[in-house]
């Protein structure tokens, strides 16, 4: 379904991601874990197309996507949840959800109810800045949920999130699967990582171990400093 | 052309509903309403609370509103303005006087739909006692030609524990010249909330002047003004206030959006405080259209224009 390869990008002359190959197969929801700081969004922007890579390519349903715009990519059915996502003032929920569900197959409705949000409560609200942070993550899950795309790769949509509204965005994320979709999910969270098929773990923008939840799940523990790439000093610098 | 009195009436409804008005509220008798057509009122309706008396002027029409002390007037009030022909001269001389402890809401449209050359001058004088919740929307159409100077001048006195809100919006068709000049005086403990939202296109000019003084104890603003430019359009936001008082919070928020090589934007917020104890702020923000909005509509699957269109659409709403 994926198919990134020997993926590099730059910025101000230092490697963010590093000679990246990663696939994803048809109804995989597939972890990427790592540190802060390690290019899972940068990651996310190439796949979605916000990026250009250096070098390497991108494939898509056995087509080389690399060259295709942002618009191009969604109407092939790749989207994006940001990990920080854009504020619209003046724009409503519900229009927004409704710009996401062109072919209006999925309730607008629903798709927010999949994320625990009522939708008494919140058609009517803008995505402005008076949402908070959870509230708009969420919003923008529903959306992906409305766009019912192919490929969704969703940037830490659990985080922020809180304790009782967690389950109802894990349930979204599964029911995507379930309904067909592939899922790129970036994530810091066990939860996360649980109702994957595979993971992989990020280290200075290359992939270091692709494996079963179970196996990557030792990257959680007490012994979580990834690998010695991270937070450690560059020589001669202070 | 000649119209009759009936046809100038049906035409400028006609205007006044393509420009957004609702036309079931002008024959309405629950509803206060007056229809202006250059220097003639075509009708007017009074309602218990309020009343509307108006005065034909060699160029327009002066107008004296007054909403009686304690009425809470339930309908909003429906205002229409307008010149039908492509040429000509309207002058409005508005004196609205909102007595203490009443409440109005007024719908105003001011509709041009042929304009080729007008000018509409409004001057308008606005007191607002003590106690009391005004809110004035004044929306424009004035058609596509851009033929038009229009030039709206009010000055408007809030008394204690008063709410204001004014809105401005021109959003449809072209504006043509547009010189708008505001000031405000806001007493204690009163709050007032100017809004202006306006889309400017080929060769447009707008100029916005909007002056608060907060000179009583505890008086609270904020200066809105959302516009978008396209073509040659250009635009020049003031947004004054002034802090003289203890408490006193005024806020200046003005976003505008260049979508075009040769519109141009300007904005120039002036806060000053003479009284310690106040504080007045502002943010502008002038510049192209959001990236990471664009980027996150056309991850939707909506093209470039389509995401210009639906962020141009918010801001103005
Ligand atoms: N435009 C940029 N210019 C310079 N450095 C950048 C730019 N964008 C990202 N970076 C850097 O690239 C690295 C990877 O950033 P990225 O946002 O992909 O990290 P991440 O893995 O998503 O981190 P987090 O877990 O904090 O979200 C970071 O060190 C970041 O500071
Ligand atoms: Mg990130």
């Amino acid at each position: 379904m994926l198919e990134v390869s020997q993926l590099c990008y730059n910025s101000n002359g230092q490697a963010i991601v590093d000679d990246l190959t990663l696939s994803i197969g048809k109804q995989e929801i597939h972890a990427i874990i790592g540190a802060n700081g390690t290019g899972k969004t940068t990651l996310a922007y190439l796949v979605m197309g916000i990026y250009s890579p250096f070098t390497g390519s991108v494939f898509f349903e056995g087509e080389d996507i690399t060259a295709c715009s942002v618009s191009e990519r969604a109407q092939k059915g790749i989207t994006l949840a940001w990990q920080d996502p854009a504020r619209f003032e003046g724009l409503k929920v519900g229009e927004y959800l409704k710009l996401s569900n062109k072919n209006g197959s999925r309730a607008i409705e629903d798709c927010l109810s999949m994320v625990g949000l009522l939708p008494s409560q919140f058609l009517n609200r803008s995505v402005d800045e008076n949402l908070s942070g959870g509230e708009r993550r969420r919003v923008e899950l529903a959306a992906v949920l409305a766009m019912q795309p192919k490929l969704a790769i969703l940037d830490e949509v659990d985080s922020g999130i809180d304790m009782a509204s967690l389950p109802y965005i894990m349930q979204g994320v599964s029911a995507m699967k379930s309904q067909g979709s592939s899922v790129l999910l970036i994530t810091h969270t066990k939860d996360a990582l649980d109702i994957a098929d595979r993971a992989s773990l990020l280290c200075g923008g290359k992939v270091l171990q692709t494996g079963s939840p179970e196996e990557m799940s030792q990257w959680f523990g007490d012994h979580c400093v990834i690998c010695n790439h991270i937070n450690v000093p560059e020589e001669g610098s202070a | 052309m000649i119209l009759t009195r009936e046809e100038e009436y049906q035409k400028i409804v006609e205007a006044y509903g393509n420009a957004g008005g609702n036309t079931d509220l002008l024959g309405n008798r629950q509803v206060a309403n007056m229809v202006v057509h250059e220097n003639r009122v075509l009708s007017a309706n009074e309602v218990e609370g309020i009343s509307l008396k108006s005065e034909s002027t060699e160029r327009g029409v002066a107008l004296v509103l007054t909403v009686e002390e304690g009425r809470k007037i339930e309908h909003p009030v429906d205002l229409c303005f307008g010149m039908l022909p492509q040429e000509g001269l309207q002058e409005i001389d508005l004196k609205m006087n909102v007595q203490d402890r009443s409440e109005v809401n007024i719908i105003a449209h001011c509709v041009f739909p042929n304009a080729t050359n007008i000018t509409h001058k409004m001057d308008a004088d606005i007191r607002i006692g003590n106690n009391a919740v005004f809110s004035y929307s004044e929306t424009h159409y004035h058609g596509d030609h851009g033929g038009i100077n229009v030039i709206p001048k009010a000055r408007v006195e809030v008394g204690e524990n008063s709410v204001y809100r004014n809105t401005f919006a021109l959003v449809k068709g072209q504006v043509g010249r547009l010189d708008f000049d505001y000031e405000t005086i806001c007493g204690r403990k009163s709050n007032t909330e100017l809004v202006a939202k306006i889309y400017g296109k080929a060769q447009d000019d707008i100029r916005i002047a909007e002056k608060v003084h907060l000179n009583g104890e505890g008086a609270k603003s904020l200066i809105k003004s959302r516009l978008v430019l396209k073509d040659k359009a250009r635009a020049e936001v003031v947004g004054e206030t002034y802090g003289n008082a203890p408490l006193a919070r005024g806020h200046v928020d003005c976003n505008e959006i260049v979508d075009g090589d040769e519109a141009i934007a300007k904005a120039v917020p002036i806060v000053s405080v003479s009284n310690r104890q106040a504080k007045v702020t502002h943010e502008a923000a002038i510049g192209s259209i959001d990236k990471k909005q664009m980027q996150t509509l056309m991850a939707r699957g909506l093209n470039e224009e389509e995401a210009i269109n639906v962020i141009v659409r918010g801001i103005l709403a």
